[in-house]
């Protein structure tokens, strides 16, 4: 191995201990890349944390340039819209992948919090990780909702109408409230301005700084694994996890491949499906913000729609909003609900996995009851699944300690 | 057994497909016709323009769209766009607008009409392709539509079309209309009008979004990239993993 070093390389190195005895670049990449050891087995859930990871820097870098052309106004929100999509150098091509970017970001999301429920990785010692990744998930929420009134079409003025007004059931202090929100009797430009303030500055650093959290607790731990066990109980001589394999290069070059196939889709999207039949982009919201006309059916994005379908679910404006936050509140304690003695649905009965179905189902039917125009029946259906939605963490809290579980391996199986 | 998780992925990929088709099949109106229009056609698109300028453009604007972004995506000369789209007080860098204002229009027609920019996208091209079709001739004489009952629009192809007048039957004791019938033939055949229709809401989706064509086009190479991208970082990884067991 030993190669006389060329002059060049001889450089480098000198140039990289004058800065290691300045900042700690090479302990730091030691310790959270090639010593860090994650577990061997992983598989296709196990994408999505990276994946959120890139949206999240796509969504950063399209942004800053959407900042440079678009102007948060009342009077010209929507032509600089236009502006970007019609004038600007491909600025159609970063408008689609910042609006793109923000359906695939839940996605991505979403599929990671569903990998925490199969392979019980919010359990013990992961739950401030949980925590932390729930808080990332309500900014997530902020910034979108404050993201999606920045075009100032008539779903971005009347979606942000409904969402404000529901401050408003609040008592006593909510018509207040709702004013102190808006910054005005209306919606208008003093909103819209606060609220690009919120998407552009204040809700991306609180972001950044709970990944962080998030990303420190996470080397901190470890990484969970499909079995649900610790690979940190059985090590080698040198003190290594036998199960596990240095970080970097095994999952850098397998998160790459990940990085690859995601975007083959990402850009599917972009390039020939961008409004994804209205589901990205909605197309009343192509119309500016009209004050005076109310859109016959007024409803958020789809990522906010099984939370929308709780809300409408309940006859009582104020238990609705109740519900709705308690929807989101009630996933916090997760780790906490799940009393199961083994972490992993591969060692859970047949009993979790169709609780989880079930659950998962009630989800997305409660988003897609969200969205629709709502009848009588889809009413009833919605507070069908809503009482499943709830009913899956009171079963999950009093079933999981009894219920029968297989053996868990002492060694990762795949 | 391992596979529980992988095997939920195509449920659940599945699911996504199935929310979107509930909001596609959100349609109020039962008279909308698939028009099958899909803007990729050039020609189609210049034919429309004319089509645009000619009747449209006295009373919609376009006022997002320039008339030498036209003259770019078309294929044309600017000297072409000039003699042939454009108004005499207009220039090249302008965008479409119209000299019509909105308070005057709102007293002749009882509502000033609408930009046209991004028409196609807030209301689909199957629904302007139903509607430039759905005007007839309603009993008081007047013209109405079937998408958009009472619209204050009169009917400008009607030179082309020639006249239609519903035909009613019954639903649930209520008159409804079934079909509009061809009283009047125009200067066109209905099939000729179809195509003049198709090509004018084909430009209609063209002026939602200039970059489209482009788009597309772009698209598609860089698919062909990332398969191949994928392709080697598949590589890559199995290289890496070989000592893995």
């Amino acid at each position: 191995m030993a190669k006389p070093a060329s002059g060049f390389s001889r450089k480098m190195n000198d140039l990289g201990n004058w800065i290691d005895q300045r900042l700690p670049v090479s302990a730091f990449w030691k310790a959270v890349m090639t010593g860090y050891y994650a577990p061997k087995n992983f598989n296709f859930w196990y994408y999505m944390g990276s994946l959120a990871l890139l949206v999240l820097v796509m969504q950063i870098v399209t942004g800053i340039f959407l900042t440079m052309h678009y102007k948060p106004s009342a009077d010209e929100a929507f032509a600089s819209v236009e502006y970007i999509m019609r004038d600007v150098e491909w600025g159609w091509l970063i408008r689609y992948m910042h609006s793109t970017g923000a359906s695939f970001f839940f996605i991505v999301v979403y599929l990671h919090m569903f990998r925490s429920f199969l392979y019980g990785s919010h359990r013990a010692p992961r739950e401030l990780l949980w925590v932390f990744g729930m808080l990332i998930y309500v900014c997530l929420m902020a910034e979108a909702f404050f993201g999606y009134v920045l075009p100032w079409g008539q779903m971005s003025y009347w979606g942000a109408q409904v969402i404000i007004n529901l401050f408003g059931a609040i008592p006593a202090i909510g018509e207040p409230l709702t004013e102190w929100i808006r910054g005005d009797y209306y919606i208008s430009d003093a909103t819209l301005t606060r609220f690009f303030a919120f998407h552009v500055v204040a809700i991306p650093l609180l972001l950044l700084g709970l990944v962080l959290l998030h990303l420190v607790a996470l080397r901190e731990s470890g990484s969970n694994n499909p079995d649900g066990i610790e690979i940190k109980a059985n090590k080698d001589e040198e003190g290594k996890p036998v199960d596990g394999i240095p970080f970097h290069p095994y999952y850098t070059v397998k998160d790459i491949f990940g990085v690859a196939m995601f975007l083959l889709i990402f850009a599917f999207f972009i390039f020939f499906w961008p409004e994804a039949g209205g589901l990205f982009l909605e197309h009343d919201n192509f119309v500016p913000a009209d004050p005076l006309v109310t859109p016959e059916h007024i409803k958020p994005v789809w990522y906010f729609t099984p939370y929308y379908a709780i809300l409408k679910a309940v006859p009582d404006k104020l238990m609705g909003v109740i519900l709705m936050a308690l929807a989101v509140v009630i996933l916090f304690f997760v780790p906490w609900l799940d009393r199961s003695p083994v972490k992993s649905v591969r060692y859970k009965g047949w009993g979790y996995r169709i609780m989880l179905m079930v659950f998962a189902f009630a989800f997305i039917r409660l988003g897609m009851l969200g969205m629709a125009e709502g009848t009588p029946a889809q009413t009833w259906e919605m507070r069908v699944w809503t009482f499943v939605y709830f009913g899956f963490f009171v079963l999950l809290y009093f079933l999981s300690p009894k219920m029968k579980t297989r053996p868990v391996p002492e060694r990762l199986t795949h | 057994m391992r596979s529980v998780g992988t095997r939920i992925a195509p449920l659940l990929a599945a699911a996504l497909v199935a929310i979107s088709s509930v909001a596609l099949a959100v349609s109020e109106d039962g008279y909308i016709e698939h028009s099958g229009i899909i803007t990729r056609d050039v020609a189609a698109v210049q034919r429309g323009a004319k089509l645009f300028v000619n009747y449209c453009l006295s009373c919609h604007s376009a006022q997002y769209m320039r008339y030498n972004r036209l003259a770019e995506d078309l294929g044309l000369s600017e000297d072409m766009v000039v003699d042939n789209l454009m108004f005499a007080s207009a220039k090249i860098g302008d965008t479409m607008n119209i000299a019509m204002r909105p308070a005057d229009a709102e007293t002749w027609f009882g509502n000033a009409p609408p930009d046209l920019s991004l028409i196609a996208r807030s209301r689909g091209v199957d629904w302007l392709y139903s509607y430039m079709k759905g005007f007839y001739r309603d009993d008081s004489g007047n013209w109405n539509n079937l998408l958009l009952p009472n619209a204050a629009m009169p009917h400008v192809l009607w030179q082309l079309q020639g006249i239609q007048e519903p035909v009613f039957h019954t639903v649930g004791g209520e008159d409804v209309i079934e079909k509009l019938e061809l009283v009047e033939p125009g200067q066109q055949s209905p099939e000729e009008y179809e195509d003049t229709v198709r090509d004018l809401v084909t430009f209609l989706d063209y002026l939602s979004e200039p970059s489209k064509l482009k788009r597309k086009r772009v698209g598609i190479w860089v698919m062909l990239f990332l398969a191949f991208f994928a392709f080697l970082t598949y590589l890559l990884k199995a290289e890496y993993w070989r000592d893995v067991h």
